[in-house]
């Protein structure tokens, strides 16, 4: 971008001292854009407030304000006292008293590209983070790359948000299709058998298809068979055509490649159709939905129960991490975390270290202390930020629908924990661009 | 052949909820030339009315169970609907398991008042004003309206579930000598159908054989000289919005145990709903059922894995495609009258 | 002047001293202050005014002529992007190029599209332009996206890659839209005491745009052509009967139209590579539809100015949350200011669209040509007022 690029606040230092005489700025007087002056720190906080997603955006910015306050020294410190990394001690980012802006994504690409150009452009925001779809992160990524701001991924489980799409100033904590395939193809050959014929029904754009692609090949290298693949436009918001064919296919398995609105009717229509009460081939009917969102499902009702799915996080995980965030977050706002959330306040910490680590805000300080970075304590076990793609590697959970909820938030229950090794792939891998995709180089902007 | 009456039934059954919407769009545009964008937010308070009667009937007290835990490690509140209280929980369970059904009764009252009330409040001032200036204020209230929905109720969708004695699925197959699971259909597909023909002919009775009725349709053929007769035409037609609203409305209740409502439902529907209108014919009410339950027929075949490896993207795009080939091959839709909005 | 006639030529300069002097006007309150968060005058938005300025006059060129009420403007306007996008992928980052491409594969689109919907009238010709433009929204977002023949890659939208041809792209050259060198990002910051003023080479070059757009559209609203579609919208059948054929007339005007579409589309990727599909869908037609109404259709200056007020709420209104609220309020004892943001919390942030619904129903209902109308009311009792004072000042004089 410019050359002459100067920060809003450097600005304000400099006008103040010139008065009313117009001053005039020339030469790359900093090194990087929206370098923080005067004692405050701005994030962005970029997620969805109308629209489908909305209460999804509406717990991740609850996530982020709990994680400003915690950086800021306030309440009960939340995951900051169990993360292994203990440079954050209250006092906010290098000292500095951590602000923020928030947006509206609309969850479409240009109103979150033009919401995040706003935050640099107007509001000096060093880092944007959040969103819930992969478009939208993809999107607000390559924005980040070529404005040098780094952005810290919300929400994303698309395959290119790391693969094709990769980008050196993007970071993405949360897990992607791959590892759900990964994940779930044992549990699900330990509990339908290995001999098993799958139908898939895909959301027809980019996440429809690489979550398809992913299960359909973790499936099958354990022995089960993919015997259709059929598309369905985003838009559709009755998915009866598409599953009334189901049964006499010759199917056993149907998969739903569906998320936020489109899981939660494609889930209550094929469970209105019976396909969980019928027979196929000898074999109990099964439904997997491989990415859950407890806020979504909570919209299938009665409809989730023993579905058998994967997820980033959830509040009844025992560990201390889990534990301390799930009570910070209870205490302030009365119900538990989404993974959404999580995933955001988790993103919020580790900027904020890695920063402190770094010593500097400049974005290519921050992408090498990330790079590589090992850590501990923020709920999801051990875990590694890979320095080839930007991607976190953790154990991924598989969990099912629950029998027997005791509350609204009790949906779901933790089935297994599966071990980081098992989801691990090379950086080269063909479904994430093969050698082809590079992060590029680190823009620290001005 | 099997699945051809397997999607012959979906078609009918989505066709319902479009020639439903459609129909009350037909009412609102023959009887005050109204084109009215907010039709689809009726449709989703319809569907509000059964939420709202959902959570009324579960309204609940609160008891401590010290032996279970909530998420925070405190002793679990457990909720327990006064209903259960007051009935003995298998009585109290039963209503609100027919909490769907009851809705209706609440929704006819609640949705004539607010079609009257729009109508009186609102559109009433638009008559004379251009059809955009229509579009603009009916859209303006269409968003107002949502955003009140999701101010109280969220984003997300909401579980509505049909009674448990309605829910499942039907075997066809096996009644008409295919194999078992070649064509089975859920209960309360059928009967949302069933219920869409009992609503269409209990309008199409109302408007053919009463008073009423032949007096609102001559006011539709021609208000003016019906209005020298002496009768006061403006005073029916504030009735036929408060039908319209009503039938969008049930239209709605009778939705939510298929796909679970949520505040933007209205907005998926609208869009549609016009492209059945204007493919049915501007003013007809038989053309836009017509074209409500082919349109639902065709998008059920376009849907089929046969349809989409043919023609890749068939499913997206038919119902714009068959607008196109009816308005091209027949100039006023399929039954529509010649003059009415065609300025 | 330049063959307008007097009060247009005011209008025209009018136009010219805002948009040059936008990244002031726009930003009237120190960056500090707490009523910062209304400023518009960042490159972002402002480059959003002017290009959606361009798209609004275009369609009004249509509907505000002859009545036509096309939904389904926003394919063009996709398009633009997309071929726009395409030159940057292929060739370079040149924007000439670029959008002379835009304007021309949204000509063809247009030429297409409106020989079989100008078949019909009314809200039949609206539900054929629909039934286009939601085609191509749904072939852009799934079909023409897939592995084998990639158009326009899907829902992700199209990018540039480091490993796209680009043909006549140089070492020296910005890696961002630019023209002959000149990076469309490139900023110049002014500081003035507390204020601080951004101007951006995209918005200028956007701006220069659309004074060029605004002066064609006045030219045609005057000329021969401009009275023809008048006469459409008035009575089109007695025009048919004179003997004229009104059809060549309409395709003309609706191709035009359709051009400024996709210069607007063309521009949208000289602001920000990257076009993706949303920008044809019906919700971005009816858009574009609610910015002319609002503004006041069939007026020149109506269709800018209600693009403004759409784009201004969406990008200002959803970016105030509950922390400024306070920020606002904090003056007030705190029960007050609890109050106060109470009230005010379901109208901003997640609730802007609130907002917007409500402005649109008082606007149409109380201001039946649009913001123009307003303005208009404005004046004349401003002039009014300005009358009675002399008539007073005159009184005055012959009390003495």
């Amino acid at each position: 971008m410019s050359k002459n690029e100067l920060t809003r606040r450097s600005m304000l230092k400099a006008g103040v001292a010139g008065l009313a005489t117009p001053t005039v700025f020339a030469g790359a007087a900093y090194s990087f854009t929206n370098d923080p002056q005067g004692g405050a720190v701005t994030l962005g906080f970029n997620v969805p407030q109308t629209g489908p997603y909305a209460d999804e955006g509406a717990d991740e910015l609850r996530a982020y304000q709990l994680a400003v306050e915690h950086l800021n020294g306030g309440g009960d410190g939340g995951m900051i006292n169990t993360f292994s990394s203990k440079t954050l001690d209250g006092n906010g980012i290098l000292g500095q008293k951590v602000e923020f802006v928030t947006g509206d994504t609309q969850t479409k690409g240009d109103a979150a590209r033009a919401s995040a150009k706003s935050m640099i452009e107007k509001d000096g925001a060093i880092m944007i983070t959040g969103g819930s779809s992969s478009s939208t992160a993809i999107a607000v990524q390559g924005l980040c790359q070529e404005a040098g701001i780094i952005f810290m991924a919300g929400l994303t489980h698309s395959n290119d948000t790391t693969g094709k799409d990769r980008k050196a100033n993007g970071f993405r904590h949360f897990f992607n299709g791959y590892m759900s395939g990964a994940a779930l193809a044992p549990v699900l050959a330990n509990r339908y058998g290995t001999d098993r014929k799958a139908y898939h029904l895909t959301a027809d754009y980019t996440w429809g298809w690489t979550q398809q692609e992913s299960i359909a090949n973790s499936t099958e290298a354990l022995g089960w068979e993919t015997i259709n693949n059929v598309m369905t436009p985003l838009a559709s918001t009755d998915f009866s055509s598409y599953i009334a064919p189901v049964l006499n296919s010759g199917a056993d398995v149907l998969v739903l490649n569906h998320y936020g609105g489109n899981m939660v009717n494609s889930l209550t229509n094929a469970v209105q159709f019976g396909l969980r009460d019928r027979e196929a081939n000898g074999k109990n009917f099964e439904i997997v939905v491989p990415l859950y969102s407890r806020l979504m499902a909570r919209g299938a009702g009665e409809n989730v129960k023993g579905i058998l799915g994967s997820t980033n996080w959830h509040w009844s995980l025992p560990d201390d991490g889990s534990k301390a965030f799930v009570r910070s977050f209870g205490t302030q706002y009365g119900f538990p975390p989404s993974q959404a959330a999580h995933t955001c306040y988790v993103q919020t910490l580790l900027y904020a270290d890695a920063v402190n680590r770094a010593g500097s805000f400049n974005p290519c300080a921050v992408v090498e202390a990330l790079e590589g970075f090992e850590f501990d304590g923020l709920g999801n076990g051990p875990t590694l930020y890979r320095a080839d793609d930007h991607q976190c590697f953790k154990d991924v959970l598989v969990v099912q629908g629950k029998e027997n909820p005791t509350s609204e938030f009790d949906i779901l229950e933790v089935v297994e924990v599966t071990p980081r090794a098992q989801v691990e792939y090379p950086a080269d891998h063909p479904m994430f661009g093969g050698a082809e995709a590079s992060l590029g180089s680190c823009n620290p902007g001005a | 052949m099997d699945a051809l009456l397997l999607q012959i039934l979906n078609g009918l059954d989505k066709g319902s909820a479009y020639a439903l919407i459609a129909l009350g769009l037909t009412l609102i545009f023959g009887t005050l030339g109204v084109v009215n964008f907010a039709h689809g937010a009726l449709f989703m308070i319809g569907a509000f009315c059964a939420v709202f009667i959902q959570g009324l009937l579960n309204l609940s007290y609160e008891t401590i169970d010290e032996t279970q835990k909530d998420f925070l490690g405190n002793p679990l509140k457990v909720k327990t609907p006064y209903l259960e209280n007051w009935f003995g929980p298998e009585t109290g369970g039963a209503i609100i398991d027919w909490s769907v059904p009851l809705a209706i009764l609440f929704a006819i009252p609640v949705m004539i008042a607010v079609g009257v009330i729009m109508e009186r409040g609102l559109i009433k001032h638009f008559y004379k004003r251009p059809h955009a200036d229509q579009i603009l204020v009916t859209f303006g209230l269409a968003i107002v309206l949502q955003e009140v929905i999701k101010y109280f109720y969220g984003a997300n969708p909401i579980p509505t579930p049909a009674p448990s004695s309605l829910t499942g699925a039907f075997d066809f197959g096996v009644l008409l000598g295919f194999d078992p699971n070649a064509i089975i259909y859920p209960y309360w597909r059928m009967i949302y159908f069933v219920f869409a023909i009992a609503i269409i002919g209990s309008v199409f009775a109302f408007l053919q054989f009463t008073t009423f009725g032949m007096v609102v349709r001559a006011g539709m053929a021609d208000r003016e000289t019906v209005s020298m007769l002496g009768i006061n035409i403006d005073k029916r037609f504030t009735m036929m919005f408060g039908i319209a609203a009503a039938v969008a409305g049930l239209a709605g209740v009778m939705y939510t145990p298929i796909n679970p409502p949520n505040y933007h439902m209205g907005m998926d529907f609208l869009v549609l709903s016009f492209v059945v209108v204007v493919v049915g014919g501007m003013g007809s009410l038989p053309g836009a059922v017509l074209a409500g339950f082919l349109l639902g027929i065709l998008e059920s075949f376009a849907s089929t894995t046969w349809a989409t490896t043919t023609i890749p993207g068939i499913n997206q795009v038919i119902i714009y495609v068959v607008a196109i080939i009816v308005l091209l091959t027949r100039p006023r839709g399929l039954m529509g009258r010649k003059g009415v909005m065609e300025e | 002047m330049l063959g307008l006639n007097k009060n247009d030529t005011t209008l025209f300069v009018v136009i010219i001293i805002l948009t040059i002097l936008a990244p002031f006007l726009l930003n009237p309150f120190p960056t500090e202050s707490t009523l910062a968060q209304f400023n518009a005058g960042y490159p972002d938005l402002m480059e959003k005014f002017v290009v959606f300025g361009i798209f609004a006059i275009g369609f009004n060129i249509l509907f505000g002529l002859t009545g036509y009420l096309s939904f389904g403007h926003a394919a063009f306007l996709g398009v633009g992007s997309y071929s726009a996008v395409w030159i940057y992928k292929l060739f370079t980052y040149n924007v000439i190029p670029a959008l002379i491409l835009a304007v021309i594969v949204s000509g063809i689109f247009a030429v297409l599209i409106g020989y079989v919907s100008l078949r019909r009238s009314g809200i039949y010709f609206s539900i054929l332009t629909l039934a286009f433009a939601q085609m191509s929204f749904a072939l852009a977002y799934s079909v023409l996206s897939n592995p084998k023949f990639n158009l326009t890659n899907g829902e992700t939208g199209l990018q540039i890659y480091a490993n796209d041809l680009q043909l006549f792209h140089r070492e020296s050259l910005p890696d961002f839209p630019h023209i002959f060198g000149l990076s469309m990002g490139s900023t110049y910051k002014l500081g003035v005491g507390p204020w601080e003023f951004q101007f951006n080479v995209a918005y200028y070059f956007c701006a220069i745009m659309m004074i060029l757009s605004f002066y064609f559209a006045i030219r045609l609203f005057r000329s021969p052509f401009g009275m023809m579609l008048r006469a459409v919208k008035s009575n089109q059948q007695r025009l048919n009967y004179t003997g004229l054929n009104s059809r060549p007339y309409m395709l003309a005007a609706f191709v035009i139209s359709g051009m400024y579409a996709g210069l607007a589309g063309g521009l949208l990727a000289v602001t920000d590579p990257l076009a993706g599909a949303e920008r044809m869908q019906w919700t971005a037609s009816g858009e574009v539809v609610l910015m002319t109404i609002l503004g006041g259709a069939g007026t020149l200056i109506g269709p800018v100015l209600g693009a403004g007020f759409i784009k201004y709420f969406e990008n200002i209104f959803s970016k105030i949350n509950d922390q400024v609220l306070h920020q606002w309020f904090t003056f007030l004892p705190d029960g007050l200011e609890n109050l106060l943001v109470a009230i005010v919390h379901p109208f901003i942030g997640k609730g802007w669209h609130l907002t917007l619904g409500i402005l649109f129903m008082l606007v149409v209902i109380f201001l039946p040509g649009g913001l123009v109308e307003g303005g208009q009311r404005i004046a004349r009792t401003a002039r009014r007022l300005m009358r009675r004072d002399k008539a007073a000042d005159a009184s005055n004089v012959s009390a003495e």
